[in-house]
């Protein structure tokens, strides 16, 4: 099997480097860097060292009885992402990149956020490792995840919020690229999913394979063998090819993302890319898009910040023509109920994303019989979206 | 329809061939096409070629104009809500080519032109009587599919380059551009600046040594005084952010396209004041 992406920085058709010229050599010095930074062991020994004691790796895969005894089929493993310091798997990627940064000489970090958790996790990079940082933030998005925006203020970055647009992620990293036009030299730029120009899709996502090697280990350990299915939600698509890389090879083994279908597939408002856009090119990545028929970028809409963004990364629009993996979409409503689900079987609540996959994953488990396995990447915790989620069951917080 | 032809050279070569003999820097304006009307733009482009443009930019609006500072961005913002897509552009370009031979560039970001097809859009605009095409998103690396086509249809790409750009790297995408190279004056994205970069002059008296193309520079240049300044080292110079706020202060009113107007005969007033007039040339 071919090593992906090409040296084109592409995965098929998919990918590439479409920036401004400004910024062409600055992307191909973060690869010569990058390269050059996972072959070193001095590198690797810190990602390792902070991984397990700063951020908490390995996390757990946790075994659901009670969800997998409601529900009567497939066994439902959790891998517990939820429980990284910071409260998502956003930190494995915002940790290497800002090891990297440091090797760099960079003394300023900036990330653009939707659901913020990014934005949190480059904000604790940024205060741990001394370097001036900047979240940029659909103002959409820093009113309906107000909580963290004071966690990355408290952690000393500085939150911008966009007002352009529709005022969400897509607009926020618009925001963030121009930014890195203009402070290049100094700046490096954190993006926080497998999407964007070449290298960063290869960058988040091998540094998110963390997540899928730990799961391997972990089911062998407690199964004996590989999973059947492997479920995760799909926004730009990091946390879901962090699960995904290490079993890609096993043919065995099917891998579902699950994109937001927010109020319905019937009308405009979600954020289902893969199963709605078409191909495009935008944020320096040629991918599925949602576009109009000029080819202009159609907003998006999902009860989840994290999953409200046009795009998704190029490996999955690839993953997706191959047939390697096969996408799912799952509404707003389907999202909260599943949320509610996971709290009162399992007493763990789910982050609104991950609740999508969650959601789906109870569509899928009592149609396979008991003998199957089937893991969900638990990406983020629920703490952030409580307002949201008293909001939609009517409860005045 | 028009005298336009397939065969390089076209209009823009001509365009500097005519200036350089009169050793003369080209005014380039960039207006969002469809800001505040593609019937606007029209009488805009007719009004500025008539008061010294000698090339004109036509922006091509697009929903995420990531190179772009906010006057622009707005701008873009406005010719989408007039309805200024690709196929309306061109359309308004067919009818102008009744009535000038200004050299015509489209500027803009790729996704439009990719979901249009690049194959069909070279061709399209053609023979509408577009010159060149000047995609920011599209570097060298990744033009192959629209650089074939264009190539094959007769207009030129043209390509930028950046404070950031090694000399090396320069010297590549010199070779595979024609038309002219474009300098982007700052490292940011466009928009007014109070001030042009001191190295300005330096880094494109060194971009000669790469390259026998004109150089044009373009970002930040919103001023008279700093056009005349950029003239007298630069083949062209470009103006863009500092119109679209003039078009947007304008916006209701009737004499929209009569400041434009004078702006750009400023413009280029300070510019052909920047060098002497060749021996036997009128301007
Ligand atoms: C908890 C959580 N899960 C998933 C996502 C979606 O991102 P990705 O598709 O890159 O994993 C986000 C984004 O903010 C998130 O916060």
């Amino acid at each position: 099997m071919q090593k992906l992406p090409d040296s084109r920085g592409r995965f098929g058709q998919f990918g590439g480097r479409y920036v401004a010229e400004t910024l062409m050599p600055a992307l191909f010095e973060l690869e010569t860097a990058y390269q050059q930074a996972r072959r070193d062991p001095k590198f690797r020994a810190d990602l390792k060292r902070y991984s397990a004691e700063y951020v908490g790796r390995p996390t757990p895969l946790y075994f659901c009885a009670n969800l997998t005894a409601k529900l009567g089929g497939a066994k439902i493993y959790l891998k517990r992402e939820d429980l990284c310091h910071t409260g998502a798997h956003k930190v494995n990627n915002t940790l290497g990149q800002a090891l990297l940064a440091v090797r760099m000489g960079k003394t300023r970090v900036t990330a653009e956020t939707g659901a913020g958790q990014h934005g949190v996790a480059t904000a604790t990079m940024a205060a741990l490792f001394r370097r001036q940082c900047e979240i940029f933030m659909g103002s959409v998005d820093v009113e309906r995840q107000a909580l963290n925006v004071f966690r990355m203020k408290l952690l000393g970055a500085t939150v911008t919020p966009v007002d352009s647009g529709s005022k969400s992620l897509k607009d926020a990293l618009n925001e963030a690229l121009r930014d890195w036009i203009a402070t290049v030299r100094d700046t490096y730029y954190l993006i926080g999913t497998a999407a964007g120009p070449h290298p960063y899709p290869m960058i988040v996502r091998d540094l998110q394979s963390v997540i899928g090697r730990e799961t391997r280990r972990q089911i062998i350990a407690r199964e004996n063998r590989l999973p059947d299915v492997i479920v995760a939600c799909v926004n730009g698509g990091s946390n879901a090819i962090g699960i995904f890389h290490p079993f890609i090879r096993d043919a065995g083994v099917r891998l579902v993302g699950v994109e937001a279908a927010g109020l319905g597939l019937s009308g405009p408002l979600h954020a289902a890319t893969i199963a709605a856009g078409s191909v495009g090119v935008l944020h320096g990545n040629r991918t599925y898009l949602l576009q109009d028929e000029m080819g202009q970028i159609r907003e998006t809409h999902s009860i989840a910040a994290g999953l409200d963004y046009p795009g998704v990364g190029p490996e999955h629009a690839w993953l997706k023509d191959t047939g390697r993996a096969e996408y799912a979409a799952v509404t707003d409503a389907e999202a909260l109920d599943a949320l509610k689900a996971l709290c009162e079987t399992e007493g763990i609540i789910p982050a609104l994303e991950s609740s999508h996959a969650v959601a789906h994953a109870i569509k899928l488990a009592p149609t396979l019989p008991r003998e199957r396995i089937m893991v969900v990447n638990l990406s983020g915790r629920g703490d952030k979206d409580m307002q949201t989620v008293a909001t939609a069951f009517g409860v005045t917080l | 329809m028009d005298t336009h032809n397939n065969t390089h050279p076209g209009r823009i070569a001509a365009r500097f061939r005519e200036l350089r003999a009169r050793n003369e820097a080209a005014l380039i304006p960039f207006i969002v096409a469809g800001d505040p009307s593609l019937r606007r733009t029209r009488e805009l482009v007719l009004e500025l070629e008539a008061r010294g443009a000698d090339l004109i930019e036509l922006g091509v609006p697009f929903s995420d104009p990531m190179a772009d500072g906010p006057a622009n961005q707005r701008a873009a913002a406005r010719g989408l809500a007039a309805g200024a897509t690709l196929p309306a552009i061109l359309a308004m370009v067919s009818e102008l080519r009744r009535a000038t031979q200004v050299p015509l560039i489209l500027f803009g970001y790729y996704n439009p032109i990719f979901h249009y097809g690049c194959d069909r859009l070279c061709a399209d605009a053609a023979r509408a009587g577009i010159d060149g095409l000047l995609v920011v998103d599209l570097p060298p690396e990744e033009a192959a599919e629209l650089a074939r086509p264009a190539a094959h249809n007769g207009l030129d790409i043209i390509y930028l380059l950046a404070p950031t750009t090694p000399l090396e790297r320069a010297r590549r995408i010199a070779r595979s551009a024609s038309g002219f190279l474009y300098y982007v004056s700052v490292t940011g994205v466009t928009g007014a600046r109070a001030r042009l970069s001191a190295d300005l002059a330096g880094n494109v008296e060194q971009l000669r040594t790469v390259t026998k193309l004109p150089i044009g520079v373009g970002f930040g240049i919103s001023t008279p005084a700093q056009a005349g300044q950029v003239a007298a080292f630069a083949d062209a110079v470009v103006v863009g952010s500092a119109l679209s706020l003039l078009i947007e202060a304008d916006y209701n009113e009737n004499d929209l396209v009569a400041t434009a107007g004078e702006f750009v005969a400023a413009l280029k007033d300070a510019i052909r004041a920047a060098r002497p007039a060749a021996p036997g040339a009128t301007a």
